[in-house]
């Protein structure tokens, strides 16, 4: 499947990627090449296989519910660009 | 054209853990902002999350107490999205394989009109952070968002049902008996005000009888009983008069506007849905085996739908007794106690469901803010009970508790001289005497027919109660009343 220039668009807006408008159809040509990779992987018989979520053959550990970290919050703010009263303020957002 | 109705609701409930899911953070209520928000929770880089056993077990005894399939791999998902309150660009949630899967909840939104809802899954995952739209400005004066993390990564279950609720009303018995499970499970406060229990109501309507399903709009964040079903009324109202007008509803979000009753378009769905969910290479599969789930079961509670049925079974109470007492954790434990110290389960359930339940009514308490305790109700039956107080006296002693007057039902007793008196000899000298005072009203007694008698022998037993402060056992002065006027 052939990608448009308007797939590229999109899924770089959703990323938040700018891109250069000259380098758009380098990037349909790559993405459009790896999806073809995508489609000549479908054709493998993948019956009775378990979709793998997770390279590693291990399972989740779990933590103990308990609070361990304490309030660090002037170190994690000293290279917040704006903040008050212990806010971190960012350009407003507009539902 | 008849119109119905098609709900499907997704309720976040926040689970009552000590720490965030993914980090060892606090997630107190109320905290000054960005106390509790740690290196994970802000996203930084080089972080790794650690998923909370409680977590886990908590969503594990939901779907035991909904009869789900439990998920024994589940597996966390990010779902990508840029909003400033997630910092990391995406949410760590469950989307392909949930903690729990298919399950049923059983409703009563009227008196013996039960029915069935389904449960699509449910699902664990992080809470997002608070934006706060107030007047922030940045050095140029430009209006600035604050934010606030505190919130970001406590754990939610999101428990999300199939499209079987066909009102407003079914939909609030259906959140209320999704917050009995929770509150009995102790998996949750059920705090609605605090945030912790939120609801979004996918809504649509169709012409009854058609099966096919009408175009949805999601309402979003609505955040208590009363709220939700206005909420969702407004929406279906809007929904019909939109297509009897020739229109079409489009698939968006929209948010409830509780001063206006209004909802308003908040952004289209088809815009925003492309989250891109793939596994989270931070997080592997979690696995869970049968003893784990067995030794879960073993530990659950007893539930509001048990509950019920061994109040009908073992104490003999009607099926609406029955099911008012069992509705919420506080109440059936409230309930229990003062039958325990009473030992009669039927006048135990009248007085919590008459005289208690109309005081807390009418101070706007809730059964947990009671000033009369369950103890001291429970004492107060037994002095019914065991003969040393009337009825009349009994409700006096309440009132006396509520307004804090004594510590116990007994020491009011003494203190007001209400213990009944049951001394024959003393009630018959009181009848003597009321006799004695009321000599035209006794003659007319006697003179009138038998049936007509007993109407009016109340005149002499509410002089006898008067005459003895209340405290005469009511049904001797009754027979003492007719041995006497003959």
């Amino acid at each position: 499947m052939a990608l448009e220039r308007s797939d590229v668009e999109k899924v770089a807006h959703l990323a938040r990627l700018k891109i250069e408008d000259n380098d758009i159809p380098e990037y349909t040509r790559d993405l459009t090449s790896i999806l073809e990779l995508v489609n000549q992987m479908q054709s493998v018989d993948i019956d009775g296989t378990d979709p793998l979520a997770h390279p590693l053959d291990a399972t989740q550990r779990l933590r103990h519910d308990e609070v361990t970290e304490s309030n660090q919050r002037e170190h994690f703010q000293q290279n917040a660009p704006a903040k008050e009263a212990g806010l971190f303020l960012v350009p407003k957002v507009i539902e | 054209m008849e119109w119905e109705a098609v709900i499907g609701l997704e309720i976040h409930v926040q689970l009552a853990t000590q720490s965030k899911i993914f980090s060892g953070a606090g997630i107190a209520f109320g905290a000054e902002p960005n106390t509790q928000a740690c290196a994970i929770d802000l996203g930084l880089p080089g972080i790794l999350p650690v998923l909370n056993e409680s977590a886990v077990e908590m969503a594990v005894k939901f779907g035991l107490g909904v009869e789900a399939e439990i998920g024994m791999k589940s597996v966390f998902e990010r779902k990508n999205y840029f909003y400033p309150d997630l910092p990391k660009g995406y949410q760590t949630t469950q989307n392909d394989l949930p903690i729990v899967g298919k399950g049923v909840i059983e409703v009563e939104p009227e008196e013996g009109k039960i029915r069935q809802v389904r449960i699509h899954h449910a699902h664990l995952e992080e809470d997002a952070g608070k934006s706060l739209h107030e007047t922030y400005t940045d050095e140029n004066g430009r209006g600035m968002t604050g934010i606030d993390l505190n919130r970001a990564g406590t754990p939610l279950l999101e428990i999300v049902s199939e499209p079987d609720i066909r009102s407003a009303k079914e939909a609030i018995a259906y959140i209320k008996a999704i917050h009995s499970i929770v509150t009995y499970l102790g998996i949750s406060d059920g705090n609605m005000a605090e945030g912790s229990m939120r609801c979004d109501a996918n809504v649509s309507v169709r012409p009854k009888g058609q099966e096919e399903y009408g175009t949805r709009a999601e309402i979003k964040n609505i955040n208590s009983f009363k709220f939700i079903e206005k909420a969702i009324n407004h929406e279906i109202e809007r929904q019909i008069e939109l297509i009897e007008d020739g229109g079409r509803v489009i698939q968006e979000t929209r948010l409830y506007d509780s001063e206006k009753n209004e909802t308003r378009s908040m952004r289209s769905k088809e815009e925003a849905n492309d989250y891109r969910y793939f596994p989270c290479p931070d997080l592997l599969p979690v696995e869970l085996d049968e003893a784990y789930i067995e030794h879960i079961r073993s530990e659950m509670p007893e539930l509001p739908k048990q509950k019920k049925q061994r109040f009908i079974d073992e104490l003999g109470l009607s099926s609406y007794d029955a099911g008012v007492l069992s509705a919420t954790r506080p109440m059936a434990e409230y309930f229990e106690q003062v039958k325990d110290r009473c030992g009669d389960a039927k006048l135990a359930a009248n007085w919590v469901m008459g005289e208690l339940a109309g005081q807390l009514n009418k101070d706007n308490l809730e059964i947990e803010q009671s000033p009369v305790s369950a103890v001291q109700l429970g004492d107060l039956v037994k002095r019914v009970m065991d003969d040393t107080i009337n009825g009349k006296a009994a409700k006096q002693v309440f009132a006396a508790l509520w307004a804090g007057e004594g510590a116990s039902a007994d020491e009011i007793i003494e203190a007001k001289g209400l213990k009944q008196v049951t001394d024959t000899g003393a009630i018959a000298a009181i009848v003597d005497e009321v006799m004695a005072n009321n000599p035209q009203q006794v003659e007319q007694y006697q003179a009138a027919p038998e049936d007509k008698r007993g109407k009016m022998v109340g005149f002499f037993v509410g002089q006898v109660m008067k005459a003895s402060k209340g405290t005469a056992n009511p049904q001797m002065v009754n027979q003492l009343l007719k041995e006497k006027l003959g």
